[in-house]
């Protein structure tokens, strides 16, 4: 003998293939910010040479964030003010030194995208492991994607909770 | 989500409650405890090259943080050496009860601080003076001592472990974070609890110690303030104690609505975002102002560090809580759904040590073969260069625990605010707004 779906039951049975579907797109969408290629070249502008002059005193660098696109050939000069300091590119892996007094400089190509933490690699004092900059590199895909995929959890959660709204009530 | 009962295994309940293995790991870590003092005393004023500071700071807090914690909960201080001096003398015995015990004063902790604000307050106090004690061997060592010190008194003067309860500035938040743990102690049957004579889990009998987390077992629901001390496994008279696995996060299914933990979940958020510009950030001024303790900079600085904890971040949060004329339902809205930001915090805690342990990993090893910087070299890696390690796994492995965080996060908001009848959108808005802004920070 076959029963009848009861109307109530219905609903819940598309309430929950609703659920499901909004999970399924929010995880379709989720892997597309993660690993969809970011379109590159287009209007991308053509490497060129640049010359960065660095200063670095006990615990910082000026200037501490620096911008290069990417494909650029990127000379940093670093000068110290005080006593010897070092300049290590995170995720490069190039490193410069420079004496109190002394210019020292680092060539290098800028072929990877991203941000990267530039930081002090001869010990300099008490603050020496928190002597940081940044080197920007590019989109910065990384952060770009991270902050898509967060945008869109909020998305998701909004919208799983309007469809419960709907089925259940809530406010 | 059913339990599994780690303690049906005979051997490992064996081993949880065999007093001799716990006193031997207590007593190495007592003794390591003891050198990272000797060590910030005596050896290099370089905090990047001194034991105290590479082993208490990248070491342990590597292992508590991004082990500990997270998949054991309060698993750290069941092995923490700090309140262990002070309950040998309070017990007058180092393993089980026998005998005459000492005639301390064995004071109840005062009523009105029977709460986590103290811990709280504590762990500001730290955090306000954080880079100096990151960067300071001798501090470090003085921080250690001082807690060491002021366990051991507490110890002789009220019951139980009063200072891990309730003054412990590392306790507060393991217990907040412990929630998250898929470990858990609970007891079997509730009603056997009820029935039993005595109740010598929590007033202790010849078998073990009354609880010393003044917790009574039967009434566990959560990790919180349970230390996994496995006393109660040890005299429990009908064998009605389980170390179990669970879900992750089962005990935020059911948030406890108190202010002082609410207030601690925004203090580690708060403290885990200003960690983050402060110490990895290219902000050289903001380093200096931390760092200059009594300078004008310095107290802008503690000023600002006070107000976004305190004010700004839990201030916003309460606009999502959808603020009444009814206080007391407010204040219960409130606290209820700021558990939904343990996670994300946790997550930032995660993201941020991360960064902060891969770059001075190396120091570990180097600082392990010359301990004392005495020109040792035990494992041969005493000369070993500096250098970060796994860079490029670095960034997405934060930006995966960030927005995992936030998802967690948010889809508890969206539980709570459910069952509290408003909405969760301001809350799930909010925590995406710090987590893009941790990400900023971080990445």
């Amino acid at each position: 003998m076959r029963i009848a779906p009861t109307p109530g039951g219905v609903q819940a049975g598309s309430s929950t293939r609703k659920r499901r579907f909004a999970w399924l797109l929010v995880v379709v969408a989720a892997l597309l910010v993660a690993f969809a290629p970011f379109p590159t070249g287009m209007g991308a502008p053509p490497p060129i040479h640049r010359l960065i002059s660095v200063q670095a005193g006990q615990y910082a660098y000026a200037p501490s964030e620096l911008q290069v696109n990417l494909g650029d050939t990127v000379t940093i000069e670093l000068a110290s003010t005080d006593s010897v300091h070092g300049l290590y590119i995170d995720g490069y892996g190039y490193s410069v030194q420079a004496d109190p007094g002394q210019v020292a400089s680092l060539t290098f190509v800028a072929d990877r995208p991203g941000s990267f933490r530039f930081r002090c690699n001869v010990t300099c004092g008490a603050l020496h492991p928190f002597m940081i900059g940044k080197l920007s590199v590019g989109r910065d895909t990384t952060l770009l994607r991270s902050a898509g995929l967060t945008v869109l959890g909020v998305l998701g959660l909004l919208l799983i909770r309007r469809q419960d709204a709907v089925a259940g009530g809530v406010p | 989500m059913s339990t599994l009962e780690l303690t049906a295994s005979a051997r490992l309940k064996a081993l949880l409650k065999n007093r001799y293995a716990q006193l031997a790991v207590l007593v190495l870590m007592l003794a390591g405890y003891a050198f990272a003092i000797v060590a910030g005393v005596v050896g290099s004023p370089v905090g990047s090259s001194n034991f105290s500071i590479v082993f208490v700071w990248i070491a342990w807090w590597a292992a508590l943080i991004l082990v500990a914690v997270p998949l054991l909960g309060r698993g750290w201080c069941s092995v923490c050496p700090i309140p262990i001096p002070g309950e040998w003398l309070q017990r007058g015995n180092v393993l089980g009860p026998h005998g005459r015990q000492p005639r301390w004063r064995g004071l109840r902790w005062p009523r009105q601080l029977r709460n986590i604000w103290l811990q709280s307050a504590a762990f500001l106090l730290l955090a306000l003076f954080s880079i100096v004690l990151l960067t300071t061997p001798l501090v470090t060592a003085v921080v250690l001592g001082s807690m060491l010190v002021a366990a051991t008194a507490l110890g002789m003067v009220f019951q139980r472990r009063s200072f891990c309860r309730y003054l412990c500035p590392v306790g507060g938040f393991i217990g907040l974070y412990s929630q998250v743990a898929p470990v858990e102690l609970r007891v079997k049957d509730k009603l056997i609890c009820i029935s039993c004579e005595g109740k010598p889990c929590y007033n202790g009998s010849a078998r073990g110690y009354g609880c010393p987390w003044d917790v009574f077992p039967g009434g566990l629901s959560r990790n919180t303030y349970c230390g996994l001390c496995m006393e109660c496994l040890r005299t429990c008279p009908h064998d009605n104690i389980a170390v179990n696995l669970r879900a992750f996060a089962s005990d935020l299914n059911q948030p406890a609505g108190r202010l002082d933990e609410a207030f601690k979940s925004f203090v580690m958020l708060g403290s885990a975002l200003i960690y983050s510009a402060v110490l990895l950030g290219p902000w050289g001024a903001l380093k200096d102002a931390a760092y200059r303790i009594g300078s004008s900079a310095w107290f802008v600085y503690v000023v600002s560090f006070l107000v976004i904890i305190c004010l700004v971040l839990p201030g916003l949060f309460a606009l999502c809580a959808s603020p009444g004329r009814d206080a007391r339902a407010f204040r219960l809205r409130f606290s209820r759904l700021s558990s939904a930001l343990i996670p994300l915090g946790l997550a930032a805690w995660i993201a941020f040590s991360l960064s902060f342990i891969l770059t001075n990993g190396t120091y570990v090893l180097a600082s392990l073969s010359d301990p004392l910087n005495l020109g040792w070299n035990l494992f041969g890696t005493s000369g070993l260069a500096w250098q970060p390690l796994l860079s490029a796994v670095l960034a997405p492995t934060q930006s995966l625990a960030l927005t995992g965080g936030f998802v967690w996060s948010g889809t508890l908001a969206h539980k709570v605010a459910s069952e509290s009848r408003i909405s969760s959108v301001p809350a799930v808005l909010y925590a995406g707004a710090v987590t893009l802004l941790l990400m900023r920070l971080l990445l």
